[in-house]
């Protein structure tokens, strides 16, 4: 009788690559869910836009590239690629946007880097950074949260904006982001610089309706919900805590000294951790495995840079949020950081790289 | 600050990095008792069955052995005997398929069971009574090599000069499904703690470490109770992880020591036994039972009793999944070991040897073999899982691209091959797979890389020889010449042997050509002369000195060279052979140098050329001494040589080019009468030489058996019989001497050495 033979180790975990796709795009459903809550279903056609625009670009390069279509797809990257700048863009930003957005982020920043596991850049970071720099009005055209909004948007609202522009009753973007004395309303990341670069004190600004309680109307609850998605995935073991405890200590470190030196000046560390993208970019984004830092030590250093730099650009650079800035400069320093990291192999002395 | 040793006995255990936690699926097994199973119609015993070499085979077929008795003889430190399991007759030694990863056929013994299972004589031993090598000897003679890992002979383990600070008893069995050890402590503490009461007698450690993962309480508590009040012996409990029970990883856990890179753990004080090897060496040493048997683990979903047993070595692994209830799936794998660690295997007729712990059949379900495999994503989990502080996703890329100064920077050789990395790798890469290729490959390498410099070595030491030869040689031709000097003024000669010289010169250089460069052609035939009279000398005074022993040197001279012509173009030959397979059969070994490679062929063979020439060039310092020979001896010499010249460039080229076929078509040049005259030698063998280039262009395999033949025939020109010849051929003679030699000259140098 003749048996099969195989190479050592005869059994693997029951964790493919596939599976951790899918855990992460499941913890972000709750982030998901408030943001549509707070910022307009707007957020599920721009997903929906998103994850079909990926999944067409990617089959498309991989079958020119003769690569087995069905098996890589099935590796679910570029669905959470889609996700994670879906979910980064304003809900009533029109649909080429994202399409754009989301073509780039896949057919060159991923695919023509080698495919998965071969991009130096985060694809989506990379992405919203493109869509960022060359369509600045529409990247950053959020509508104030719900309970400040003057019309309420129903779904049907959401796809007439995102296609034409307007909403169903004729309502222009801009139109929708004004509050009751027809002045445009700004995410508070950006009132607060606005307002500190016209001399207002942090204190004097933070009165505005746009902040609501602690971080700002509806992001402190979006925040707050991908917090929770990214608890989940540190509990089911597809992230490790360096990168996310790495991003959050250091923008919290580094605000708190700058906010201590001046109070009137600088936002509070906390009022930093939960708005914007924070929570996002620290349990998702920083950690995605093939653009980041492997090594231990090089995790941490990758995730307090990106903090770090995160607070820099925030407080002193000229976009309101920082976050993919942030994450695509650390993606350059990742081949450096892990040479200089290795760990100190069992048996030797040295620290790895000689 | 507490030293190790107080931290040690107040119980502290360390950690390792990484790990990972696989299902254990040992409770299906560790709570049944070991089964005997009956004796096998055939037992199969390699007979090596550790590292190192086999002993001698004592017994023949046919022979009637009985249980315990020594079938092979271990006749070096390195090998340890194997036994007869049982009683029975030797059927056949011959080669059967190994229980290794690779299922090479290895030398085994077939012994028939005549089922009476009867012992030979036993000598039981009181360790407290005798000396430490009447122990280590007995060890040995029971064939007791380490039972958990690779096999090592534990006599040579156990027997160290340095102080040992740790006996480590690694009881962990830290790989999923196998309980084998945990049964035999379970079953045998006593015995296993009377084993190691007599490691410690061999090696007087500081303390006793027996290091047990926590999920065998039962065992650890037999253990305990085994060792009752006995000072420093510590069992301690690790945390149950994969791989605590690798070698380094336990030193690790027990004592906070990493055994340094390239070394081993005797190094660092350690000394570190399984609790099998513990168990069999209490056996041997108390009962005078060798190593026959074993406990192996049968398991898997695929087996109607998964159960340990009490396997006699040699029982094919078909016997024992059959006595459990083999029930075969389609895609049925056999695993040897854990399935971590474990190889799988083609043919079941292997047998169980004193290594097999394990034996699976699991199911598909069970244990799945691996998908597909896909893109790496970095994630860096099988980092976090590698318990030497590997970056296994590096190793990864550098074993794709073959980049082996990279792999040892990133310290491919500290990897254990324990799998945990391809155990976490969500992306299903067989990365132990890529690393035993990329290990394989860099052991390759060096391989061929110590090849080479063996080769250098030889090459140097030939050519130093050769070098030392023709000093030699040199010295004993001046020798000669001081004494023939001497012999012919003490009879008077001197003056009328260097007129007569003087008067063929003169004659000659009447007779120079005025097509040519007269300067030249007198220079150059006058070197010739010189050559031949040198020779010619070189003769006679070897015949009229002495005639036996001192004709060596002259005749011996080329020869000599002859045969290393010969020797280069064998070892050419060969390497042409090597090139060409199909001629490889024809090919005898070659007695020189057999694998030096061509170019150093071709570097030795210019040598020999550029030897040869220099030995002419030498002679003219003879030139001056009297000869008795007849004025007509030069002319005819200065001929004879040019022939021999040409012929013997034409013959050194052509083996250089290791063509021996050609060496046939310079044969008329060479037995070309001495009455033809030399410029038909010298165009011949320019005709002989374009031949042999031509030929080594479209050479099909070389017979290295012809091309001795051939050069024995091409030797000395010497035996050649002097004849009379007009002048005027010495005149041309040397004239196409010097062309062919620029010739000769010419394509030496443009030869790529
Ligand atoms: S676990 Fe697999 S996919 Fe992850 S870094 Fe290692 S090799 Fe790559
Ligand atoms: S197989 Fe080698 S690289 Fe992989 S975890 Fe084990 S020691 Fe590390």
């Amino acid at each position: 009788m003749s048996f099969k033979i195989a190479s050592s180790p005869h059994q693997h975990i029951q964790k493919t690559t596939a599976q951790l796709m899918k855990l992460v795009a499941l913890a972000a459903v709750p982030g998901i869910a408030v943001q549509a809550y707070f910022f307009g279903y707007g957020v599920l056609i721009q997903l929906l836009l998103a994850i079909i625009t990926a999944l067409l670009c990617e089959a498309a390069v991989l079958a020119l590239r003769g690569k087995k279509v069905k098996a890589k797809l099935l590796d679910h990257s570029a669905l959470v690629t889609a996700l994670l700048l879906a979910v980064a863009i304003p809900s009533y930003a029109p649909w080429w946007l994202v399409v754009i957005g989301t073509a780039f982020a896949i057919i060159v920043v991923k695919q023509l880097y080698g495919g998965l596991g071969n991009n130096l850049f985060n694809p989506a970071m990379a992405a919203y950074v493109l869509l960022l720099v060359s369509f600045p009005l529409p990247m950053t055209s959020w509508l104030p949260a719900a309970p400040l909004q003057q019309q309420s948007l129903s779904p049907a609202d959401a796809v007439c904006t995102i296609f034409t522009n307007f909403s169903c009753s004729g309502y222009s973007i801009s139109q929708l982001r004004q509050d009751a004395d027809g002045i445009s309303m700004a995410t508070p990341l950006d009132t607060l610089k606005t307002d500190l670069s016209q001399g207002y004190t942090t204190e004097e600004s933070m009165k505005k309706p746009v902040f609501g309680w602690l971080s700002g109307e509806g992001w402190f609850w979006v925040n707050l919900a991908y917090l929770l998605g990214g608890l989940f995935l540190l509990q089911q073991k597809v992230i490790q805590w360096r990168i996310p405890v790495a991003v959050l200590g250091s923008l919290f470190g580094f605000s708190l000294i700058a906010w201590l030196l001046s109070p009137d000046t600088n936002a509070s560390p906390l009022f930093q951790l939960f708005s914007g993208a924070t929570m996002l970019a620290a349990f998702f984004i920083a950690t995605d495995p093939v653009s980041a830092s492997t090594t231990e030590k090089g995790r941490l250093i990758f995730g307090a840079l990106i903090g770090g730099l995160a607070f820099v650009i925030r407080s002193y650079g000229g976009y309101p949020d920082a976050f993919a800035f942030a994450v695509m400069l650390a993606n350059m320093t990742v081949p450096l950081i892990d040479y200089y990291t290795q760990p100190r192999t069992y048996g030797h002395k040295s620290k790895g790289a000689r | 600050m507490p030293t190790l040793f107080q931290q040690i006995q107040a119980g502290k255990v360390w950690d390792f990095h990484g790990g990972i936690h696989p299902p254990s699926r040992k409770e299906r097994t560790n709570q049944k008792p070991v089964a005997l199973l009956d004796i096998p119609d055939r037992l199969y015993i390699p007979l090596r069955q550790h590292i190192g070499v086999a002993g001698k085979v004592l017994v023949k077929v046919g022979d009637r052995v009985l249980k315990g008795q020594a079938l092979t003889q271990a006749e070096n430190a390195m090998a340890v005997p194997v036994h007869a399991p049982t009683s029975g007759m030797v059927l056949a030694i011959d080669l059967h398929t190994s229980t290794h990863p690779s299922s090479l056929a290895e030398p085994t013994l077939v012994l028939a069971p005549d089922g009476m299972d009867e012992w030979r004589p036993r000598k039981p031993l009181d360790p407290e009574q005798v000396d430490v090598y009447t122990l280590l000897e007995r060890i040995q003679e029971s064939g007791i090599s380490g039972m958990g890992g690779a096999g090592f002979p534990t006599h040579i383990k156990v027997n160290v000069k340095q102080p040992v600070d740790y006996l480590i008893i690694n009881a962990v069995e830290c790989e999923p499904y196998i309980t084998a050890d945990d049964m035999l402590m379970q079953e045998r503490a006593s015995d296993i703690i009377a084993g190691i009461e007599i490691l410690v007698k061999l090696l007087s450690p500081k303390a006793v470490l027996i290091g047990i993962e926590d999920d065998k309480p039962i065992a650890a508590a037999s253990l305990k109770a085994a060792i009752g009040q006995k000072d420093n012996y510590f069992v301690r409990e690790v945390p149950t992880k994969y791989p605590s029970g690798g070698e380094k990883q336990l030193i690790q856990l027990l004592t906070n020591k990493e055994v340094p890179a390239g070394r081993r753990p005797l190094d660092i004080g350690i000394v570190m036994q399984n609790v099998g090897t513990a168990f069999a060496i209490a056996q041997a040493v108390l009962d005078d039972i060798p190593l026959i048997h074993r406990v192996v683990t049968v398991a898997g979903e695929t087996l109607a009793q998964q159960q340990n047993v009490l396997a006699l070595i040699g029982t094919p692994i078909s016997d024992l999944l059959n006595a459990c209830g083999f029930q075969a799936e389609p895609q049925q794998r056999i695993i040897i070991g854990g399935p971590m660690m474990g190889f799988a295997i083609a043919d079941w007729s292997v047998p169980v040897v004193k290594t097999t712990n394990c034996v699976l059949a699991p199911t598909e379900n069970e244990l799945g073999a691996a998908s597909d495999e896909m893109d790496c994503i970095r994630c860096g989990a099988c980092a976090d899982a590698c318990p030497a502080s590997l970056l296994p996703q590096q190793l990864l890329w550098y074993s794709k691209a073959k980049d082996q100064d990279k792999l040892a920077e990133y310290n491919l050789s500290d990897c254990i091959e324990c799998g945990a990395c391809a155990y976490v790798c969500p992306s299903e890469i067989p990365l132990v797979h890529y690393y035993r290729v990329a290990k394989a490959d860099i052991r390759e390498t060096q391989r061929e890389a110590l090849k080479a410099e063996q080769a250098k070595a030889r090459f140097d030491a030939r050519t130093e020889r050769l070098e030392r030869e023709k000093q030699e040689r040199l010295e004993r031709n001046q020798q000669l010449a001081a004494q023939r000097v001497a012999q012919q003024q003490a009879s008077g000669q001197a003056t009328q042997s260097a007129a007569a010289v003087q008067q063929a010169l003169e004659r000659t250089q009447q007779q120079s050509g005025q097509s040519l460069d007269k300067e030249q052609i007198i220079a150059e035939r006058e070197r010739k002369k010189a050559e031949a009279l040198a020779y010619q000398q070189q003769k006679q005074q070897a015949q009229i000195a002495t005639p036996a022993e001192d004709q060596a040197p002259g005749t011996a001279e080329d020869p000599r060279k002859a045969a290393i012509a010969a020797a280069l173009a064998r070892a050419k030959a060969k390497k042409q052979a090597e090139a060409q397979p199909e001629a490889v059969e024809q090919t005898a070994p070659a007695e020189i140098a057999p694998d030096m490679d061509a170019k150093k062929a071709a570097v030795a063979a210019a040598i020999a050329r550029a030897k040869a020439k220099k030995q002419a060039e030498a002679q003219p310092e003879a030139v001056e001494q009297p000869t008795p020979a007849d004025t007509a001896v030069p002319e005819v010499d200065a001929k004879k040589a040019a022939v021999a010249a040409a012929i013997a460039r034409a013959k050194a080229k052509k083996l250089a080019e290791a063509q021996p076929e050609a060496v046939e078509q310079s044969v008329p040049a060479e037995i070309a009468p001495p009455e033809v005259d030399a410029k038909k030698a010298a165009v011949a063998a320019a005709i002989a030489r374009a031949k042999a280039k031509k030929l080594a262009e479209q050479a099909e395999a070389p017979l290295q058996t012809e091309a001795k033949a051939t050069t024995e025939r091409a030797l000395p020109p010497e035996r050649q019989e002097p004849a009379t010849t007009p002048e005027q051929d010495a005149k041309k003679a040397a004239i196409a001497a010097a062309i062919a030699r620029a010739k000769a000259k010419k394509q030496q140098n443009s030869e790529p050495l």
